[in-house]
């Protein structure tokens, strides 16, 4: 065993010994609509990094559903840092094989969700079903597009926004969970990520109202113009926090500890907060940026994901383990 | 000495049937003809026209735009290693595993038989999914880099100073490719040579030629155009395979993308021109796999041909 560890020593130090030369690699394992942003951010913390140190610094992208990466980066995707669609897929990394501390929602700003988004809705041009708000999504005959809870993060914060939508309208879980399962029996497919819902409602033209990302409604607007889609706005949304951490087991193998900490520092600087503006996402610590891209995000009413539900420890517990309330309302 | 004989037999029965097939009233071969060509023509000739439509949509100048992303040459560098070591991979094991299937009887050649066939049973997200469970972090593998006191301690130590890794990188794209594209030589052999069974071979024994002599030039040149079919059949899936290539590639643009996942990535990225592009150039090398089928087989036929004129 002594022998063994002294082996992992010395291949911690070559790595690092690599590492320490001009050329860096880090390898971003994100979820499904953060492609875009990343390209973008990507390009300008290599700049900024270069500007600082000399060092060129390469970021591979990696994208899918958010729990499906959590998974794959449980499995062994060597990711330096992970930036996931909410906290409670970051936490599967503590609670299977201990890549992070438990701790690691302290060690950025802001709960380590450098922006934030919500959940809107996404119709067809000239809203021909007169979608307003979540029960209309209940009625029958109307075609509801949402990815998987099970694999996707963005889906998740669907169906919590629609329960603590019936819980505050009907009163109580029980009347939450027969609305709910009446609005999951209009979803004629489950897509696993974010963006395989949106390509199912966009370009197959499936479904009549698509429960999509703030972010991702506004990116199928401008890929395809107003006259195709409209964003409508609920009465109550919720408070979607993406949250980011560096993977402490792979940075300790690799040597990229200081690099990948700084990579999602950056995001929350000036700049990397209005990339995040640019793309949809809501700022959420500079006031500059905040400000500048105030006008384009849309009003409403958002509550957090601790207030309603007790944080996301509860909330998959309650509703997304095996057994939890999604298993006992949906029957495919 | 069998392909004379069937030869002989299929031109007979040709003979035979002729007449009847002329009698056939005319409707009904007018019918047949429509029904095929139409089908052919709506489930394989639009769509692909449709695929080469939208990759030129834009122009020349757009459709080569998408192949100078490097992480699409990383996606074409990358299927086409993978095929470069699944493909030579598979015409061994479907070589030895026809040779003796075909040619000896053993226990359990059965079971081996039908083994063969199972990548051709499951489907291709489970192929990828055992790899996963066998050699990812909490897998197998995994636990045997973590061991505290491992069998072998020496391999362990160098497997993690090369910081070796399987899954989410090419080990595990080749292994999975492999595993799905298994049973195409030895399916393709196997038949073949249990048609031709051992008569010759155990003439070259008595005229004195050793094993190795026997299978390079009595086996071999028997079954070479069966293998080459099997080889352009397994290199086709081999390009093309999906399912499992996914589930063990950790989708790192520029470094674990094949080609068919680098479409995926690009389509849903709205980025339609190049998605059809890179589309486009996987069925260009489906087309050119036709052709050379074809023209194996036409040289095949002549081949046996030839030799059933000159006996």
């Amino acid at each position: 065993m002594k022998l063994s560890s002294l082996f992992l020593i010395a291949a911690a130090l070559a790595t690092a010994g690599v590492a320490a030369a001009k050329n860096i690699q880090l390898l971003n394992v994100s979820y499904d609509p953060t492609r875009e942003l990343y390209t973008d951010f990507n390009r300008a913390f290599a700049a900024h990094w270069e500007a600082k140190t000399g060092d060129v610094v390469t970021v591979k992208q990696s994208h899918g559903g958010s729990g499906k990466q959590a998974r794959s980066v449980i499995d062994g995707l060597p990711a330096d840092v992970v930036t996931l669609a909410l906290a409670g897929d970051v936490d599967a990394l503590h609670a299977n094989g201990r890549l992070i501390p438990a701790d690691w929602q302290q060690r950025l700003p802001h709960n380590s969700a450098p922006y934030t988004s919500t959940i809107v809705f996404l119709v067809r041009a000239g809203n021909p079903r007169g979608i307003k708000d979540w029960d209309d999504l209940a009625k029958p005959g109307v075609s509801v597009i949402t990815p998987n809870p099970k694999t996707s993060g963005g889906a998740q914060w669907n169906y919590l926004a629609a329960w603590e939508f019936a819980r505050r309208k009907l009163g109580g879980d029980e009347a939450a969970k027969v609305f709910v399962r009446t609005l999951y029996k209009n979803v004629p497919v489950l897509d696993s990520g974010a963006r395989g819902s949106t390509t199912t409602f966009v370009q197959r033209g499936i479904g009549d109202v698509f429960i999509s990302w703030e972010n991702e409604a506004f990116l199928a607007l401008k890929e395809f113009g107003p006259d195709k889609f409209e964003i409508v706005v609920p009465s109550l949304s919720i408070l979607a926090e993406p949250t980011v951490t560096v993977v402490d087991k792979v940075v300790k193998k690799k040597g990229t500890a200081e690099v990948a900490r700084a990579y999602l520092e950056y995001l929350y600087s000036e700049e990397g907060q209005d990339i995040a503006g640019r793309h949809f996402y809501r700022p959420a610590v500079s006031a500059k940026a905040k400000a500048k891209y105030a006008a384009q995000f849309p009003q409403v009413e958002l509550f957090t994901i601790g207030e309603a539900f007790g944080g996301w420890a509860q909330a998959k517990k309650t509703h997304f383990a095996d057994g939890g309330t999604f298993d006992q309302i949906y029957a495919p | 000495m069998a392909g004379p004989t069937t030869t002989s037999l299929a031109v007979k029965s040709a003979q035979a049937a002729g007449p009847r097939t002329i009698r056939n009233p005319w409707w009904v071969r007018v019918a047949f003809m429509t029904i095929a060509f139409a089908f052919v023509a709506f489930f394989l000739v639009l769509p692909l026209a449709a695929v080469f439509g939208e990759a030129l949509r834009k122009g020349v100048g757009a459709f080569f735009l998408a192949f100078a992303d490097p992480d699409a040459l990383s996606a074409i560098k990358l299927t086409l290693t993978t095929a470069a070591i699944a493909v030579p991979a598979n015409l061994v094991f479907g070589v030895a595993a026809s040779w003796c299937i075909a040619k000896f009887d053993f226990r359990g050649k059965s079971i081996l038989t039908t083994l063969i066939d199972l990548p051709f049973a499951v489907s291709p997200v489970i192929s990828g999914l055992i790899y996963v469970l066998v050699f990812g972090a909490q897998g197998w593998y995994g636990q045997y880099l973590n061991a505290e006191a491992p069998w072998f301690p020496a391999l362990q130590a160098w497997l993690i100073a090369q910081d070796f890794k399987i899954i989410f990188a090419v080990p595990g794209i080749v292994l999975a490719t492999i595993f799905v594209t298994f049973p195409f030589v030895a399916r393709e052999l196997i038949p073949l040579m249990q048609a031709q069974g051992s008569d010759e071979e155990y003439a070259a024994l008595t005229l004195g030629a050793n094993g190795w002599q026997t299978f390079w030039y009595v086996t071999l040149p028997n079954i070479k155009w069966g293998l080459f079919y099997g080889v352009i059949l397994c290199n086709a899936r081999a390009m093309g395979e999906f399912g499992a290539v996914s589930v063990v590639s950790g989708h790192i643009r520029g470094e674990t993308n094949t080609m068919p996942l680098h479409v995926e990535i690009l389509y849903n990225e709205y980025n339609f021109v190049a998605a059809f592009a890179v589309s486009s150039l996987l069925a260009l090398l489906a087309l050119v796999t036709l052709v050379l089928k074809s023209f194996i087989e036409w040289q095949h036929t002549r081949s046996r041909s030839l030799k059933a004129s000159e006996s």
